[in-house]
């Protein structure tokens, strides 16, 4: 049987059982970020049919599916991954399970990690069991990432740990950290630091959520205070985090770039126009604006091509190890334009900030939102500065 | 791998791009521009091109082309742009050969079909009567009389004009748009040759009083087709922009590298860092619109506006920035005429201009989408 013969056996296979179990709930579009499924210990879910949906999909390994089937993952294939992802969009399947330990931590784990640490945390990862959150920036810390200062100590059977992280999103709902410490204080800035996994309710540890600009607060700070971790939850080598780190955010930027990539919501363009209405030949009634959303339309376009050339490029081996920093880049850009587009489209109603008319402001509060995309996972012009070292190989620093 | 190129596609783009380095580089446009070339293209290049079967790559095997895709076409036209190279490939093979293989009567055809894919004729449309593309407004008549027509009007930025054999001239009729293949030397057809910017090929054309025979007309001649082609040779044109932003692209970046001021190689400076990073995205970009639209011509040719819109308007912008980069990257090197920037800065304008500059790509994006 050809290759082509057996992706589209297995893409009939994948449909019906999607048609089979997927709930219809999880078939409607997502309304909002209330929608999301994070799991964990702490899990809320909102219904039945979310809970059997993520239960479902994660006996199948399927919120993982490239990963091994050791590990809690489908075992599928480049191809068959893209077939079943092809297949949910055309359902309207939502994503079973919202998560920083699949698109995060995971792969780093999988490159990174000993046998037992994978046995140990991809499963849970891929159940929805462990809800995972990012321990990198600190007050100290920002852009230049390295200097960070968060000590751990070595007590011969286990580290203690002592410091601060900040910007660490989910901090107070997470189970789990992974977090960057400083574990050779004499050596140079970059060597000295090392990939730690603790619990987060290990004694010592703290968080306080911060607020935004948005008045919401999906960050926090969180402190450590003597916290002990035993040494197994060491990921690498002493002193070997900032190549477990390095790699991990290469994950985080192509996460954050997909965010430019709204394919499944409502075109801009369609939306101003049932917010202001069309003149007398249907065009939108507002030219300036509609100029600059058919500008925006043409670069939304081209970015969601180029997701799907990078794709097509890191399944044949050939994309560049520093792409992420671009689609990270432009990602976090046409968000924030689409962002301030939707504001002028809606006009003063986008401004409402309480209240049902609103859903409290969800518009105005996702406008502000979008603001710390270009400085979340590295600054726009951080990612610049990647782009012309190591894809544009211009000298200096 | 839909929008990455498959083996033979690598092949066809590493002979056009070793084939154009020696036989049409950007030293032969000068040659052509400095002698006052009265064809504007070399003769010979242009049978060598043909004979390697590139002339016909958009034109059906059964009427002696290769029969390859959009995809082909794109492939040929980056490297076009990247030596800027005078050839009548994208009026004659590409343009005006889709709109006869889509709209021309079996005799058009095989009058046509395989000479232009030989290189032997040269054909073109002859669409645009205003400074700016309009498709919606053709204002040159075509009146019928028992059983002959008569065309009437002028026509502007006809690419190739004066060295086709050939006009498919774009009319208004009464039952709306028609096409007609209209021989160059008919009585009444008048063409002057527009010396432009970019030292390729334009003309004017003015009919007056044509009188021609009822099957002149192409019988699918209609606003669908024309666009159809229209499409292919937007798609085409921005991948001849998306070559020039190549070229001019790395030998910028080569010269930030080689550039010392202030005892620093000049790409050591973050101001400049950051622009070519950005310029980088930029043209990739491009390239992931353009090959989404090459794509969407073969699988889809009907339902492809949306996607031509888009990789004409985004390599346009693109290929204006870097043109533009290019030569303030350069300094005063780069206004000069000895260095090629302002060579491919003209053609890239021109190319802007050609179907549609970015805004008019915009507007239609904005239009097919409801808005």
């Amino acid at each position: 049987m050809s290759d082509t013969a057996t992706i589209e056996g297995f893409r009939a296979e994948t449909r019906a059982w999607l048609e089979a179990n997927c709930p219809s709930e999880m078939r409607q579009p997502l309304r909002g970020e209330e929608d999301y499924c994070w799991g964990g210990r702490k899990a809320q879910f909102q219904s039945d049919a979310q809970r059997l949906w993520l239960q479902r999909m994660g006996e199948r390994g399927w919120t993982v599916p490239t990963w091994p089937r050791d590990y809690g993952g489908g075992g599928l294939s480049a191809e068959e991954a893209a077939a079943l992802q092809q297949e949910m969009r055309s359902l309207g399947c939502r994503p079973a399970l919202w998560s920083f330990g699949i698109w995060m931590l995971g792969p780093a784990l999988l490159k990174f990690g000993n046998e037992e640490q994978k046995r140990e945390h991809l499963p849970k990862i891929a159940r929805g069991e462990i809800r995972w959150c990012q321990g990198y920036s600190e007050p100290n810390a920002g852009s230049d990432l390295a200097s960070l200062a968060t000590r751990a100590e070595d007590r011969g059977d286990h580290y203690l740990v002592n410091g601060q992280k900040i910007w660490t999103s989910y901090a107070d709902l997470a189970d789990w950290i992974f977090c960057l410490v400083r574990t050779d204080s004499a050596a140079k800035k970059h060597t000295g630091i090392s990939f730690l996994l603790f619990d987060m309710a290990t004694p010592g540890v703290n968080t306080r959520p911060i607020t935004l600009i948005s008045g919401k607060s999906p960050f926090c700070e969180t402190f450590f205070d003597d916290v002990r971790v035993e040494k197994h939850n060491l990921v690498g080598q002493p002193g070997g985090g900032w190549d477990v780190a390095k790699y991990l955010l290469t994950h985080e930027r192509e996460m954050i770039g997909a965010i430019g990539d709204r394919s499944q919501s409502q075109p801009l363009g369609a939306m101003a126009a049932q917010s202001l209405g069309r003149d007398a030949l249907g065009r939108l009634d507002d030219p300036m604006l509609r100029a600059r959303i058919a500008e925006f339309e043409v670069d939304e376009a081209a970015f969601r091509a180029l997701m799907q050339r990078f794709g097509e490029q890191a399944r044949a081996r050939q994309a560049h190890g520093a792409f992420s920093s671009a689609l990270k880049y432009y990602g976090a850009e046409l968000n924030k334009r689409r962002q301030e587009l939707i504001m002028s489209a809606l006009g003063s109603a986008g401004l409402e900030w309480e209240g049902a008319a609103s859903n409290d402001g969800e518009a105005a509060r996702d406008w502000l939102r979008s603001k710390a995309n270009s400085i979340e996972g590295g600054t726009s012009e951080v990612q610049l500065n990647v782009i012309a070292k190591r894809i544009l190989e211009l000298p200096g620093a | 791998m839909a929008l990455l190129l498959n083996e033979e596609q690598t092949m066809l783009r590493d002979s056009a791009r070793s084939f154009l380095a020696d036989n049409a580089p950007v030293a032969q446009l000068r040659q052509l521009r400095d002698g006052h070339d009265p064809a504007g293209f070399a003769g010979p290049t242009w049978s060598a091109f043909a004979e390697l079967g590139f002339a016909g790559v958009a034109v059906a095997e059964a009427h002696g082309g290769t029969g390859l895709g959009a995809v082909e076409v794109g492939v040929l036209m980056e490297q076009i742009g990247r030596h800027l190279s005078a050839l009548p490939f994208l009026s004659s093979g590409v343009v005006a050969a889709r709109l006869l293989q889509l709209a021309g009567s079996p005799a058009q055809q095989a009058a046509w079909l395989p000479r232009i894919a030989r290189g032997e004729a040269i054909a073109t449309l002859a669409l645009d009567e205003g400074p700016k593309h309009r498709t919606d407004d053709i204002a040159l008549r075509a009146q019928a009389h028992s059983g002959s027509w008569m065309l009437a009007g002028t026509k502007t930025f006809v690419p190739d004009g004066h060295v086709a054999s050939l006009l498919l001239v774009a009319a208004r009729a009464d039952d709306g748009v028609a096409i007609f293949a209209v021989p160059r030397d008919a009585a009444g057809v008048q063409v002057e040759r527009t010396v432009m910017a970019d030292a390729h090929n334009a003309a004017r054309v003015l009919l007056l009083d044509v009188q021609l025979p009822d099957e002149a007309r192409l019988p699918a001649g209609n606003e669908a087709a024309l666009q159809q082609a229209l499409d292919l040779g937007r798609a085409a044109a921005a991948a001849e922009l998306l070559g020039i932003a190549d070229e001019v692209f790395e030998r910028t970046l080569d010269y930030l590298k080689q550039r010392k001021q202030f005892g620093k190689l000049i790409g050591e400076f973050q101001a400049l860092q950051h622009r070519a990073a950005t310029l980088y995205v930029d043209i990739e970009l491009a390239r992931a619109a353009l090959a989404k639209a090459l794509q969407a011509l073969d699988a889809t040719p009907q339902r492809a506006a949306e996607a031509v819109a888009i990789a004409k308007a985004k390599c346009g912008t693109a290929a204006t920035l870097a043109v533009q980069e290019s030569v303030q990257m350069h300094g005063g090197m780069g206004m000069t005429d000895p260095l090629d920037f302002g060579l491919f800065m003209k053609r890239a304008r021109v190319l802007q201009e050609l179907w549609g500059d970015s805004g008019w790509q915009m507007d239609r994006l904005a239009r097919l989408r409801g808005y």
